[in-house]
């Protein structure tokens, strides 16, 4: 049932990101990238509008952005609740009207990347009328690092030593260490400013209760009028936003549920959407609704949400309490040539073209950091372990001795090439699932595939989960802040997944290699960026040339369609897809 | 013929009846004489035939990726089209409807047995009747989804390590589906059960000093066989259908496993351009659950004491 | 009657107790947990978890969980949900309206039609009538909803474009004309449902018609020389509904629990929808407390039909 990705919330981007608008296919109309959302300057006037229908086919639950459980939360409550700056198209921070973006060349930003002032456009209101001040931006940062408040968004705030008010219209916010990445603080779809007025009451163990969970006051376009949990939210204009010309629909109606198929004929069928959320399907699906659509045009954006295989390390059937754990080594898969081969019999560019439309979801890519600018490497393309060739992958097993048996399963030493590969309840993957095993099955492996439903899979409680990782293969999609260096740590041997933490770490595949935490350890002291990209690089290509992760397709972000009438809509593969909501149209 | 008999051996357990030969062969004799009946049965063997041994008989692999074939509507190569992956419809039809036939029919038997049991002793006995009930009343408020989870989850690994995927997640699914399912059948049973047993003509079985057993099996069972039948036929095509609802939150079959529910809910995204890919599982289910009702139908008819008596 | 009645109630409470622990148990073993949604997301790190689980009362012990439970239950107090972090009961509530609106109007359509047609397909056995009825009944139960729902959109959503398939619920009925917008949303989701309903109970109706037809009272009654329509209304059709009451109330629980996959197709916020997604975020407390109500509308509604048992049919005697 979830299309979407592992990881959909806490992205925040940084120095450069690719943003590619796609065309819906060849036929319709290509949707261009308008200029950037402005404070000022619409070409329409507000209230002008009737009613704008969004569609997402998972229904919001609670309305709180550092309560919020998933992207349908997080952006059905975008409308209300803003950060300081959203994350423009091309990674970089853009003004909303509430903040100057500080940078090192305004002083905004110290050289040294610890500290940075935000100075507040004057005069902000909430909808409620009192007046927004640094206050709220200091209990918001109060709000998320108290850890008895159990925010999700709790790991943003690690690098922060303080935010203060210096007056009722500036902020500094200071980190504990040179912070690259220096709009962690603030900016992007999961740091929502909340009303202090409203939740200082409701911090910590109380935050549950808090009635503001579903009704948040907020700063942006729109006001929640009525709320129903899990299924759709009303919303009618703010009455003190701060652009008197926005926004220009009178009252927006956020409906939740359904599967996305559906929800992409509303908009490209029968019209009942002016906008839909979220349409990764089948491209064959995809092309019959869209191509001649008179309704809806589609529009993806890529920020650097990688659909992967992680082969595993330790070994998934040993007995008892060292099932999975790294002191145990992975019967075949810890012979190199055997990873190579599998990775040798890879058919992605089938993948990309038969399940992902070559472009029209996602690319074939063999970079498991993608979408970065100059961090993404260059150099994985040529390399034998990208290349589909499965006589090399033969050549590769036959060289190290894995001789196929009577039922075409290789094997050496009485030890047989069979995996078991996982992944979530997904249409696409189940397909991505078959070509592989008849990829793999080809050249000597036999395949047993295994789905789980997405909620069981992306625990670290389940032994069916990805956490666990009781299983050979798995594969799912997963994306990197702007800067990588947490999501590259995923691989270091300080973050094993194991049972004495409970599997809850991120490295999954229980890899080990000292040249490579070497890499990370660097990255996280080196604060110039062209040093940077190139360690990003250089980890890169360890995890590739190892095998030790088969990347397959770099996806799209956004996927979703809207109302050939609606004019407004930028694509962003970095913040929200409600960030511009403010200057939608008709 | 072996499904006929297995029905007859659910309703009737074996050693209870012991009629003369005569009464079986004149209830084939009456079973024979029932056009629809005889239409189900041989459309039900058919079927039966078909996916058994269809697969070792067509060549064509279910798993044979060719994406030049992709959507193909039926055709002499591929009788029933091909699915986006430009898989052969008749080859995963065919293997399908092993494991959909198997899974509707296992099921149900189960079912059947255990609610008829259950609902006699309650109906026919006043002093079971209250826990049975009780117990019944326990099971239908068993949440299927929250428990079948979970005993997927308690016991996937084992089954799998004992039996293969394949047959362990079977014996899973048609254990599950059949000990979620009988509680209707036991309230139908026990509610026919409470009506028969103040009948004259029960009355006059005990006078003539039948044994309980010869009572419930012999005079008061016949009359309740129609509504045990009916809640088979309907149980068949739910129980193809629930299996297909499993796949669809990761508790069923290896994803690539084809069953008939699988191939129609894969399906339905592409109804409007690919409609042969979803019309011929459909039809398939449709005709093995209409196929067990006519021969229910004629099973009652041939059973009917007032008809052979 | 009435100490049986009374009887039973008092039996009810334990019954209930049972069934609750053994409801929860179920629910305390699946796996999965509330927390899955940010399983995968490396920046949630393992105290964030803790403190959440704390914070849910999850790092209690089962039975102590089960007990608070219980005594909250019985105190009408349904907890809080995980992910709305709102009243379990203001959920329920919240879905209960649109629930009976359309799973509760498509039962009570389905078994009104049912009666009817299963009578005469019974009277009139192998016309073409209950040709025609055994045909529709059989699409009924071997199509599955998913699919006859999704049919319905084609044709009347995409293909006419008279029907709207996203059911609609701040739509408030104030005039005829919002009337109109109800009922033309309400229609899909209540006809796919209805075949169901209707396919179900028609074929029980059908089956014990028949069962009864030949019996000696209605030759009896015949040969009294009452007319043919008085002898299978007033003889025939009250022998036959012992089946069907207990087919009924067997499905009126079910009617609370809603209907998931129609209600996802049509987007109609009912309980099951709730349900399925609440057993899917492991939402424990919501799971808890459908199941809960939805225990004790069997246990009641299968008293009812006990009762009702006696009133068709007077010969039958409780001890």
């Amino acid at each position: 049932m979830t299309q979407g990705s592992a990881v959909r919330r806490g992205l925040l981007a940084s120095a450069a990101a690719a943003l590619i608008v796609a065309s819906a296919c060849s036929s319709p109309g290509a949707t261009t990238a308008s200029s950037a959302p402005s404070a000022s300057g619409a070409a329409f006037k507000r209230g002008d509008g009737g009613d704008l229908k969004i569609l997402y086919w998972q229904a919001p639950t609670i309305l709180n952005p550092h309560q919020a459980t998933g992207t349908k939360d997080n952006d059905a409550s975008r409308l209300v609740v803003e950060p300081l700056a959203a994350f423009g198209p091309d990674g970089k921070p853009v003004s909303n009207g509430i903040a100057e973006i500080p940078t090192v060349q305004n002083g905004g930003v110290t050289a040294d990347f610890t500290s940075v002032t935000w100075k507040l456009t004057p005069g902000l209101k909430w909808s409620d009328g009192t007046p927004f001040t640094a206050d709220d931006i200091v209990f918001t940062w109060q709000y998320i690092s108290d850890p008895t408040t159990a925010s999700p968004d709790l790991a943003t705030m690690e690098t922060v030593k303080s935010v203060e008010a210096v007056n009722a219209t500036t902020i500094k916010v200071s980190y504990k260490a040179p912070q690259p990445n220096y709009y962690q603080f603030g900016v992007g779809p999961n740091q929502g400013i909340l009303q202090k007025a409203q939740f200082k009451d409701f911090i910590g163990a109380k935050a549950k209760d808090a009635p503001g969970n579903l009704k948040p006051i907020g700063t942006g376009p729109y006001v929640v009028s009525d709320f129903k949990t899990g299924d759709v939210v009303q919303y009618a204009m703010n009455p003190n936003f701060r652009d008197p010309n926005k926004p220009y629909f009178k009252t927006v109606t956020f409906k939740g549920g359904g599967d996305a198929t559906s929800s992409a004929r509303a908009v490209f069928q029968t019209g009942d959407a002016d906008y839909s959320w979220n349409l990764q399907v089948e491209p064959a699906i995809i092309h019959s609704l869209a191509d001649n659509s008179t309704k809806g045009t589609l529009f993806t954006a890529y920020g650097s949400l990688v659909e992967r295989i992680l082969v595993q390390f330790a070994d998934p059937n040993a007995a008892g309490d060292a099932r999975g754990e790294p002191t145990t080594k992975h019967p075949f898969f810890s012979d190199i040539k055997v990873r190579r081969a599998l990775a040798m019999a890879t058919d992605r560019a089938t993948v990309a073209k038969e399940l992902y439309g070559d472009g029209l979801t996602g690319k074939a890519t063999c970079n498991i950091l993608a979408g970065v600018g100059d961090a993404e490497s260059k150099n994985t393309a040529a390399l034998d372990v990208c290349k589909y060739d499965p006589a090399a992958a033969n050549k590769e097993l036959d060289d190290a001795g894995w001789v196929k048996g009577s039922d075409g399963v290789r094997a050496k030493g009485g030890v047989k090439l069979k995996v078991i590969y996982q992944t979530t309840v997904n249409s696409v993957r189940q397909k991505t699932q078959e070509i592989m095993k008849k990829n793999w099955e080809a050249v000597g492996f036999s395949v047993e595939l295994k789905s789980v439903n997405s909620g069981v899979f992306f625990t670290n409680t389940d032994p069916n989960g990805a956490n666990h990782f009781w299983a050979d293969l798995e594969e799912y999609a997963n994306n990197s802040d702007p800067d990588a260096t947490s999501y590259m740590l995923g691989w270091t041997s300080q973050h094993i997944a194991q049972k004495s933490n409970n599997w809850n770490d991120t490295n999954y595949s229980r890899y080990a290699n000292p040249a490579y935490d070497t890499i990370l350890a660097q990255l996280q002291k080196e604060t110039d960026a062209k040093k940077r990209a190139d360690l990003f690089v250089q980890a890169n290509d360890i995890l590739i040339k190892d095998v030790v992760v088969i990347p397959l397709i770099w996806r799209t972000f956004a996927t979703s369609g809207y109302s050939k009438t609606l004019k407004g809509v930028v694509p962003n593969g970095w913040d929200s897809e409600m960030w511009s909501i403010a200057d939608w149209n008709k | 013929m072996t499904t006929a008999q297995s029905s007859i051996a659910v309703v009737a357990p074996a050693g209870l009846l012991k009629p003369p030969r005569s009464l079986w062969s004149d209830a084939w004799t009456q079973f024979t004489h029932h056009k629809l009946a005889m239409a189900g049965l041989a459309t039900l063997a058919l079927l039966v035939l078909a996916t058994a041994f269809g697969p070792f008989v067509y060549a064509t692999k279910i798993n044979e990726i060719d994406f030049s074939q992709s959507l193909k509507g039926p055709s002499a190569t591929h009788f029933f089209g091909t699915d986006d992956l430009g898989q052969d419809l008749f080859a995963r039809a065919l293997l399908g409807g092993r494991v959909s036939i198997a899974v509707g029919l296992v099921a149900v038997a189960i079912s059947i047995t255990l609610g008829t049991l259950v609902g006699a002793l309650a109906g026919f006995f006043a002093r079971a009747d209250g826990p049975l009930m009780r117990f019944t009343d326990l099971f239908l408020s068993l949440p299927q989804l929250p428990l079948l989870l979970t005993v997927i989850y308690l016991f996937r690994d084992q089954l799998r390590a004992k039996f293969g995927p394949e047959l362990g997640i079977f014996l899973i699914i048609v254990v599950v589906i059949g000990l979620l399912n009988w509680m209707p059948v036991a309230r139908l049973v026990r509610a026919s059960f409470l009506s028969y047993k103040q009948k004259e003509f029960v009355e006059a079985a005990r006078c003539v000093g039948a044994k309980n057993g010869r009572i419930i099996f012999k005079h008061i069972m016949p009359n309740v066989m129609s509504q045990i039948l009916v809640a088979a036929t309907v149980g068949v095509g739910a129980a193809i259908i629930t299996e297909s609802a499993l796949s669809f939150l990761g508790l069923g079959f290896p994803p690539d496993v084809p069953t008939w529910g699988r191939l129609l809910f894969d399906a339905k995204d592409y109804l409007d351009f690919a409609p042969h890919w979803a019309f011929f599982p459909g039809l398939l289910i449709f005709l093995t659950v209409l196929s067990v009702n006519y021969i229910g139908d004629g099973l009652r008819d041939a059973l009917d004491p007032r008809k052979t008596g | 009657m009435g100490r049986y009645v009374l009887r039973r109630l008092l039996i009810a409470i334990p019954t209930l107790l049972i069934i609750s622990f053994v409801i929860f148990m179920i629910l305390v073993l699946a796996p999965g947990d509330p927390l899955s949604q940010f399983g995968a997301d490396p920046r949630v790190p393992p105290e964030v978890r803790e403190n959440i689980k704390h914070a849910l009362g999850l790092d209690q012990p089962p039975p102590i969980r089960y007990v608070n439970w219980v005594t909250a239950m019985l105190r009408a107090d349904f907890g809080y949900s995980f992910m709305s972090h709102s009243p379990v009961l203001g959920l329920i509530q919240q879905r209960l309206p649109t629930t009976l609106a359309v799973v509760g109007v498509a039962y009570v359509i389905g078994a009104l039609l049912a009666i009817p047609i299963g009578m005469v397909s019974a009277v009139k056995r192998y016309s073409l009538f209950d040709h025609i009825a055994t045909g529709f009944a059989f699409i009924g139960f071997s199509v599955p909803t998913f699919f006859t729902g999704t049919i319905l959109i084609l044709v009347f959503s995409v293909g006419l474009h008279w029907l709207p398939f996203i059911y609609d619920s701040t739509l408030k009925v104030t005039d005829a004309k919002s009337l109109g917008e109800q009922l033309k949303q309400s229609i899909m989701p209540i006809t796919v449902l209805a075949l169901f309903n209707t396919a179900t109970i028609a074929r029980f109706m059908r089956a014990e018609m028949i069962e009864h037809l030949p019996l000696d009272y209605v030759r009896t009654a015949r040969a009294k020389g009452l007319l043919e329509r008085i002898v299978i209304l007033r003889h025939v059709l009250r022998n036959s509904l012992i089946p069907i009451v207990t087919l009924v109330a067997l499905g009126i629980p079910a009617v609370f629990a809603g209907a998931v996959i129609t209600e996802q197709i049509f987007r109609v916020p009912g309980i099951g929808e709730l349900l399925i997604r609440s057993i899917t975020d492991s939402d424990t407390p919501v799971v808890a407390a459908i199941l809960f109500v939805f225990a004790v509308l069997v246990v009641l509604f299968n008293l009812i039909a006990d009762v009702l048992y006696g009133v068709l049919d007077p010969r039958i005697r409780y001890s």
